[in-house]
């Protein structure tokens, strides 16, 4: 066991990698929640995003053009999702999983040619000075450009529900959608925009993970980060920093038993990769034990006539 | 007569199965409080959302001040002055005052701007309120405030105000009166709603009565008496209930040295409570909603426990038995919530009469249910209290408020209760089925039956029961006989006026 092989700056370098997707996703599942929509498909958005992202950098040779494609990907699928339930107000719970098991089958078929495949290289980050600094460098100026767009979409929703109308409207819908519809807000749009940006987001996470962390292409290789995401969102009390917090803590003690693993300590391998799940729902869990509770609309079927 | 700021023409509205309102007509003055009136399911709210936007009528045309006016949504009616303080649906409860009245506006201020204004005009209007407390904290008399400045804040020209008494004190409606006379002298004018005759009496210039959706009559309700209008809305001679003369018995249900922390967080513990309710006399409490009702039923039901001897039916220590054993012994409940609590709402009636009538009427033998009896008994409240209803297979959400709340009372009532516990019995229930289910209650106190009526309706209260007690706060006022009790004596019980002053502009 050598303990001393582990870099704490790679560490920290490599957690806010690890982390990103699923900051990315749960950002995203926070907005539509928020917003009194249930969507169970965020694995789905995610996939699906992570093959389009992947397909369109392949052929173009452009990770930005690549990024924008998952967007619209994931998007797009979620345009399934809404159509579902808003307009013809299926079941939320079900349209959801239905979606991810979807989102799960049509990236398989659209990821057939591109099986061992390597995409173009996402360029890192290279300012001069900053990036040399020691230690603060490599861990806040050394990486992709999509890092940091995850964690200032973070910043954005935060304002944007704290401090604008229209955040106090998309709460609104979330909180009660009869009141917000008898003051005359559209909640149908206002959900279906919400589900959109979710879908946006989810795909770009899922890209995330098939451009940059592992960058190549597996069917299923989102491997669960969306039902983590989905779990997020609800143990960080629908709060963006909370999630921002509760996806890097889920990031850097994933790496960090990575790194046990290989410096082999004499934990059991089951029990190192339990970890992160237990000690991110341990920590929620404790923060999450102030008042704040779910949209109260959440979930629920909205037609107006009611 | 110079142009009505509102004309209605023949506005009509059908809903699949129903019309909601047929060719309905009438004027609204400037400075006029008109009082619009009808039993449920007349028409009224249909009514009011297409004056608000929600709804759009099928037929029929509205002038503002002689423009043809058809809002297509609620922004462009309140763009047009016209504001309106619903009876349900329209707080939020997670978040606070300001937000909540910032959400009712077109273009607010920034919130601490709005904030100041939510003080000055709470202040001007006699009813204060901090825009920074979340609703969910507040009381249903404060969260009506909400409203009203919500729309006070728009300086609204017309403000249509869907039933707003049914949460005050006597005390409070003053108030609010006195902030509506005001209103009405700046030239607002007002669309009242209500089924509260002696209010539109005292309040209003004008009224309009529907029934079934079409325009029946209109009436100056200062020279009309609340009676001729009661028999207008329903069409037919209203009963009064009677009140038989009766001896009272022995103590049927005695409460004593009662204190319960409540389980809700934003509830009420009841504090030290005494009361003792003997067989053939129904006991009345009043106060407004939110000051320990539904813990007193709670505890009376079962539902919370408390010390054994802290409640005793017929001499017998009962505080640590759950509901069920309970009604085993004649003590039955029915809260106020009608969807939820009283009834599960998506099941049928018939299971719904088993839930609570298993015990007393047998409906289950060793561990079978006996659906044959339930069904009978599901069809015999449905006959002895005229439940409107296709019949005891449909779903109790499918069932008018009225007629459901008449389905509970009389699942209780039939299952010949030795105590009987009723939480606003008639809430949101039309004139003649009020006035039915309120002559089964006398009924079932002269057969013998102590009865615990909680209500927040006083004129209900002082119909039927004996004596009256009053909640406030968790603590019950002693109880004293109802005959020549004045309103002003009843609202010192409740505990004046919770921090309300008339308004001074």
């Amino acid at each position: 066991m050598d303990l001393s092989a582990i870099n704490p700056v790679l560490l920290v370098a490599s957690l806010m990698v690890a982390a990103t997707p699923l900051l990315l996703a749960s950002i995203g599942e926070l907005v539509v929640e928020k917003s009194g929509v249930l969507n169970l498909g965020v694995e789905g958005m995610m996939i699906t995003g992570a093959i389009s992202g992947f397909a369109v950098a392949v052929e173009t040779g452009s990770p930005t053009l690549g990024f924008v494609a998952a967007a619209a990907g994931g998007a797009l699928l979620s345009l399934l999702f809404a159509l579902l339930t808003q307009v013809a107000l299926a079941n939320q719970v079900a349209s959801g999983l239905s979606l991810t098991l979807f989102g799960l089958g049509l990236s398989a078929l659209m990821g057939q040619g591109y099986v061992g495949v390597k995409p173009p290289p996402t360029p890192k980050l290279d300012i001069p000075v900053l990036t040399d600094l020691p230690v603060v460098g490599r861990i806040l100026f050394g990486h992709d450009l999509m890092l940091y767009v995850g964690v200032a979409i973070v910043a954005l929703v935060w304002a944007v529900l704290k401090f604008t109308r229209a955040g106090l409207i998309l709460r609104a819908v979330g909180e009660n959608h009869h009141a917000a519809h008898a003051l005359g807000y559209k909640v149908v749009r206002i959900r279906t925009l919400a589900i959109l940006f979710g879908g946006a987001c989810a795909g770009l996470g899922g890209a995330y993970i098939s451009l940059v962390r592992v960058p190549q292409w597996t069917e299923g290789m989102t491997a669960g980060v969306g039902w983590i995401a989905l779990a997020l969102v609800v143990f960080a009390s629908w709060k963006p920093w909370r999630v921002l917090l509760g996806a890097y803590l889920f990031g850097g003690i994933t790496v960090l038993q990575l790194n046990l693993q290989a410096a082999g300590v004499a934990i059991p391998v089951e029990y190192l990769a339990m970890s992160p799940y237990i000690v991110t729902i341990l920590v929620l869990v404790i923060l999450s034990a102030d008042k704040s509770s779910a949209p109260a609309s959440l979930g629920r079927t909205f037609h107006a006539s009611h | 007569m110079s142009t009505p700021l509102l004309r209605i023409e023949g506005l009509t509205k059908a809903y699949p199965g129903v019309v909601a309102n047929d060719h309905v007509s009438f004027d609204i003055g400037e400075g006029e409080v008109h009082a619009l009136l009808g039993e449920n399911g007349a028409g009224k709210s249909t009514l009011v959302k297409m004056i608000y936007g929600l709804v759009k009528p099928d037929s029929g045309r509205m002038l503002l001040r002689g423009e043809p006016y058809a809002p297509p949504e609620p922004r462009a009616a309140r763009a047009d002055g016209i504001a309106m303080v619903f009876q349900h649906f329209s707080l939020f409860e997670a978040l606070n005052v300001a937000e909540n009245i910032a959400l009712g506006m077109e273009n607010p201020p920034p919130l601490r701007d709005l904030a100041d204004d939510i003080r000055r005009v709470s202040e001007t209007y006699g009813l204060p309120l901090d825009p920074y407390r979340v609703v969910g904290d507040l009381s249903a008399g404060e969260r009506q405030r909400v409203e009203i400045v919500r729309c006070l804040l728009q300086d609204p020209k017309l403000l249509i105000m869907d039933e707003p008494t049914s949460v005050l004190t006597p005390q409070e409606v003053q108030i609010l009166f006195e902030t509506l006379r005001k209103l009405k002298a700046e030239g607002t004018s007002i669309l009242y709603i209500s089924h509260k005759l002696e209010e539109i009496r005292a309040l209003c210039d004008h009224a309009t009565i529907l029934r079934l959706g079409k325009n029946v009559g209109e009436c100056d309700p200062r020279e009309t008496s609340a009676r001729d209008m009661a028999e207008m809305m329903v069409g037919a001679v209203l009963k009064t209930p009677e009140r038989a003369g009766r001896e009272l018995g022995e103590v049927a249900l005695d409460v004593s040295g009662l204190s319960v922390k409540s389980p809700s967080e934003f509830g009420t513990s009841l504090k030290n409570l005494h009361m003792e309710v003997r067989k053939g006399e129904v006991l009345g409490i009043g106060g407004v909603a939110g000051n320990g009702q539904d813990e007193l039923l709670a505890v009376l039901s079962g539902e919370i426990l408390t010390d054994a001897s802290a409640v005793k039916l017929h001499g017998r220590p009962v505080g640590r038995m759950g509901p069920g054993v309970r009604r085993g012994l004649g003590l039955l409940t029915a809260p106020e919530e009608r969807l939820g609590h009283a009834a599960a709402p998506d099941m049928s009636l018939t299971e719904n009469a088993l839930l609570t009538g298993a015990v007393r009427e047998k409906l289950v033998s060793n561990g079978f249910l006996r659906w044959g009896d339930t069904r009978a008994f599901a069809q015999r409240i449905i006959e002895a209290f005229d439940v409107r209803t296709p019949g005891p297979e449909n779903a109790a959400r499918s069932l008018s408020g009225g007629n459901l709340q008449k389905f509970v009372i009389g699942r209780e009532v039939l299952q010949r209760p030795e105590v009987l516990v009723v939480n606003q019995p008639t809430w949101g229930v039309d004139a003649a089925a009020a006035a039915a289910i309120r002559q089964a209650i006398l009924d079932l106190a002269a057969e013998g039956a102590a009865v615990v009526c909680i209500s927040q309706d006083l004129d209900e209260l002082m119909e039927i029961s004996d004596r009256f007690a009053a909640l406030n706060e968790g603590r019950l006022s002693a109880p004293r006989p109802t005959a020549g009790l004045t309103v002003d004596e009843i609202g010192l019980m409740m505990g004046g006026a919770h921090g309300m002053e008339v308004a001074h502009v």
